[in-house]
């Protein structure tokens, strides 16, 4: 399968790079990462494309391409899933309140309504 | 320590303080109590009644299902929480709880500093009896008893009656929303 990762920047979003990385490494996935341009992330761009090309070595996936996206992050990583031949976008699945309550951003809450692939919420 | 979130311009209240004993709309007597310690008091009342709550009414994932699970989750932020309990014959019924955005024992102490979020569930056989109203009344009063200024909350912004309900106490939005509804409540201190 051909997968396509969306990454922010926060905590939420190495959990989700690492559980990706090792979903693709069992069952052989095409992964392709990209990082997106959300400047109230805990992370700058550049440090979050430094971490997913280290996380990706690391795992001798370094075949997979990893670009950073500038612009609206839900709409450039909508763009970019229909321009590829993707089977499945990967994002966060959500942050947990002070109170546990699950929550899903306005980033979640586009992408899942306008990408033309299946969306995977990593939790 | 305060956070971007928006808060309404004007304070609400004053609100009721538990305890309290009330009448419901099924004539139900109702006791609204909040535990000194809910650590010690109510937690096993609060785990039995999130035990008996039908799981389609959970919201963004909580209550959690099953026993060890809820109590896990109750103990978690039982510590710091800000809790009333509303019982019948003995038994927890409704619950409400803030819960402090900050885990900073330092700022925790400060309470009229920090922000703090709401939840509030009542049992379904209880639901539609009015217990939900005067027992957020009561969490704000008692809030506003300890110093409590800020409250939030997000709800399911499909939950038209929820919402209603906390716009009647005083909540407004705070123009965040995706699924949830975020929003806040400035109390009168």
């Amino acid at each position: 399968m051909n997968v396509l990762l969306g990454l922010g920047g926060s905590d939420e979003s190495v959990k989700t790079l690492r559980r990706t990385i090792d979903r693709t490494k069992e069952v052989g996935d095409d992964l392709t990462v990209v990082i997106v341009d959300k400047p109230e992330s805990k992370r700058s761009q550049d440090e979050t494309h430094d971490l997913a090309v280290e996380h990706l070595d690391e795992a001798g996936l370094d075949d997979a391409t990893v670009e950073t996206l500038e612009g609206d992050p839900g709409s450039a990583l909508v763009d970019y899933a229909e321009q590829g031949e993707f089977d499945e976008l990967v994002i966060g699945g959500g942050t947990l309140s002070p109170m546990g309550k699950i929550q899903l951003g306005p980033i979640t809450e586009f992408v899942l309504l306008n990408a033309p692939t299946t969306v995977k919420l990593v939790r | 320590m305060v956070g971007s979130r928006q808060y309404p311009d004007e304070p609400s209240g004053p609100f009721p303080s538990p305890p309290t004993t009330f009448e419901d709309r099924e004539g139900r007597s109702i006791e609204i109590r909040a535990p000194a310690a809910f650590a010690d008091d109510a937690l096993d009342d609060v785990v039995e009644m999130y035990v008996e709550f039908d799981p389609t009414d959970r919201a963004q994932g909580i209550p959690p299902t099953g026993e060890d699970r809820i109590r896990n989750w109750l103990e978690t932020i039982a510590e710091d929480s800000v809790t009333v309990v509303a019982f019948h014959d003995g038994d927890a019924i409704g619950h409400a709880m803030l819960v402090p955005d900050s885990d900073d024992p330092d700022a925790i102490a400060e309470k009229s500093d920090i922000e703090w979020e709401l939840a509030i569930f009542v049992l379904q056989a209880y639901q539609q009896a009015g217990i939900g109203t005067v027992l957020l009344e009561n969490l704000l009063g008692h809030a506003t008893d300890l110093g409590i200024r800020r409250v939030w909350l997000t709800v399911e912004r499909w939950n038209n009656p929820a919402i209603a309900l906390y716009e009647r106490v005083g909540f407004e939005s705070t123009g965040t929303e995706s699924f949830e509804q975020e929003m806040a409540i400035l109390l009168d201190n």
